[in-house]
Order: structure tokens, then sequence, then C-alpha cells
């Protein structure tokens, strides 16, 4: 149980994660949603049974989508763009979403 | 084209943080900036030292071990540690007979300001069942074995309030500054799956 922590500061497993807290904690701050809220939203996800981080962005897409803030077809194409632009960036470049073909 | 070149792959998660990130800017209800900033404060500079210096100076100044004990939150802000988000915060004293052990058994509520974030098993299914149903045994599993004399009780964190474990202050250090007590202060001695170190050279 005592697994040994990871680099970014042993919270996070990769940079989506801490990106993800990040974005969470900067709208609760703005006053979209209070932490209470938040917590709440997100134990219920994970009462499902669903990974830790996996919960967290399924519920703060669903906070969001409830507010009209997000809607779930506009963040999967939104996201597809980024995966694409990704495609088109050499290794070791920043990824930029203008690098995405102008298709998606 | 040919495939010799490395091809930048995003994980799905990863671009849907994104997209939620570029949707929310483009909204004005963030900004990157602010949020590179959240990260960086809890990823890299708020961490278990200031928890450390809490409990370092309760060992050496009754008074505060006292303000701490009547209003945890008032005195860690003192120190200039403050909840984000208007959280209470609580302090709750080992002593030979009770172990205190924190938990968010709903998610993963736990006293930012003065540990930082909580490490990945703090966040695991087994610990927030567990350690509520058999905290002796998880904590055996940590490698703190007890007494079957102590008590050990077990505090579920919410939003609202969150707790931090005074642990005992080891044998061997009278005398000590609060500055060399607090390197033997541990994040798992602050969330009582662990005591503090003992000096070197005490057994």
């Amino acid at each position: 149980m005592s697994t040994p922590d990871t680099p970014f500061g042993g919270a996070f497993q990769a940079p989506w994660q801490a990106q993800l807290f990040g974005l969470t904690v900067a709208l609760s701050d703005a006053g979209v949603f209070s932490w209470p809220l938040w917590t709440e939203a997100l134990g219920a996800k994970i009462a499902e049974g669903f990974d830790y981080w996996d919960a967290w962005l399924m519920a703060l897409e669903a906070m969001l989508a409830e507010r009209g803030l997000a809607l779930p077809d506009e963040v999967t194409a939104l996201a597809h763009r980024w995966e694409d632009a990704a495609h088109a960036t050499p290794h070791g470049q920043p990824i930029r979403l203008e690098n995405a073909s102008q298709l998606g | 084209m040919p495939h010799d070149h490395h091809d930048n792959h995003l994980d799905p998660m990863d671009a849907r943080v994104r997209a939620l990130e570029t949707i929310l800017t483009t909204k004005g209800l963030i900004d990157p900036a602010a949020v590179d900033a959240i990260v960086e404060t809890y990823a890299e500079r708020v961490g278990p030292q200031n928890g450390a210096a809490v409990v370092a100076r309760a060992w050496t100044d009754p008074e505060f071990a006292d303000w701490l004990t009547r209003d945890a939150t008032a005195a860690v802000a003192s120190m200039g540690f403050t909840g984000r988000q208007g959280e209470h915060m609580r302090a709750v004293f080992n002593t030979p007979g009770l172990h205190h052990v924190i938990v968010c058994t709903l998610c993963s509520c736990y006293p930012w300001s003065l540990l930082g974030l909580p490490p990945v098993w703090y966040k695991s299914p087994p610990y927030r069942s567990r350690v509520v149903i058999e905290p002796r045994a998880v904590l055996a599993e940590f490698g703190l074995v007890l007494p079957e004399e102590t008590q050990i009780r077990v505090w579920d964190s919410t939003a609202e309030l969150r707790y931090l474990v005074v642990p005992m202050r080891p044998e061997g250090t009278e005398g000590w500054s609060a500055e060399a007590l607090a390197e033997l202060v541990t994040r798992e001695s602050m969330i009582g799956t662990g005591i503090a170190r003992a000096p070197e050279g005490v057994a």
C-alpha cells in the first residue's frame, strides 16, 4: 500500500493530472463552484469505481456541462483537434492548437 | 510519409484536459497563467515542511500548542498557512495511549496548506476504505506497529474541516531547537501512518 511516490510531487502521475487539478482549483477560485460542491461531485464519481484522475475528469466535465460552460460534444471535438495538433508537431516542440489541420 | 520521425501522441485524457482549458480560457473563466501558478504552488512549493514547522513549534512552545489545540485554523494562519478554500483546520495530538490517523473516505480532502497535495496511496480505495475498518492492520502495512493498549482514532476529513496529526516528540531531543526538530517530522507522521523520526544515535 505504501507505494513509492512518483515525480510531480508525489501527487500526480502525469502532467495532465496536474493541469486538471490546477484548472479545477482556478474554477473554484473564480466562483464557478464551491469546493465542498466539488468534493461531493468527485466523491460520487470515485464511489462509482473509477480511477482517481479519471473520476476527477468526469466529475469536472459533468459540472461544466451542467452549467452550460463546456458541452461534451464541444470538448470531444476540440480534444480531437489537440490530438491532431500533437501528431503534426515535431517531437521536442510545444504542441499548439494552430498546428492541427483545419479539417478537424 | 516516412515513419522514422517521432510523432507526438497525446493521451486522450491529456487531450480532453487541454480542450477544457482552451474552452474555459476562451470564455474568460480562467487564466492559463493562474492555472500554472496553482500547479506550481501545490506541486512544488507547498509541502510537508509547513506542517513540520507547526508541529515543531507546538513541541517547543506550550502556549502555541494550547492555541493549536483550541483553534488550529487561527494558530496555523499566524504562521502564514491558510487554506485556499476557507476550510477549517483541527490538530489532533498523539499521546502514548491514543494515536490519530487521518483519511478522506469520500475522495481526497487533505490539509493542503500544511502538507501539500496528498500522496497517491492516500487517494487509493484500499486506504480510504480499510483504514476505517481495520486501522491497526493498515498501520502495520506502513511499518507502524502500535502497542496493543494504544487506542487508534480515525478522523474523516471533509472539504470544510481538515485534520493535522501532531505526532509525539521523539525521546532524546531535549533542548533541540524548533528548526532541528522539524527535520524529524515526516509527512506520514502528520497523517498518522507513521511517527516522528528518532534522532540519530537514539534507538
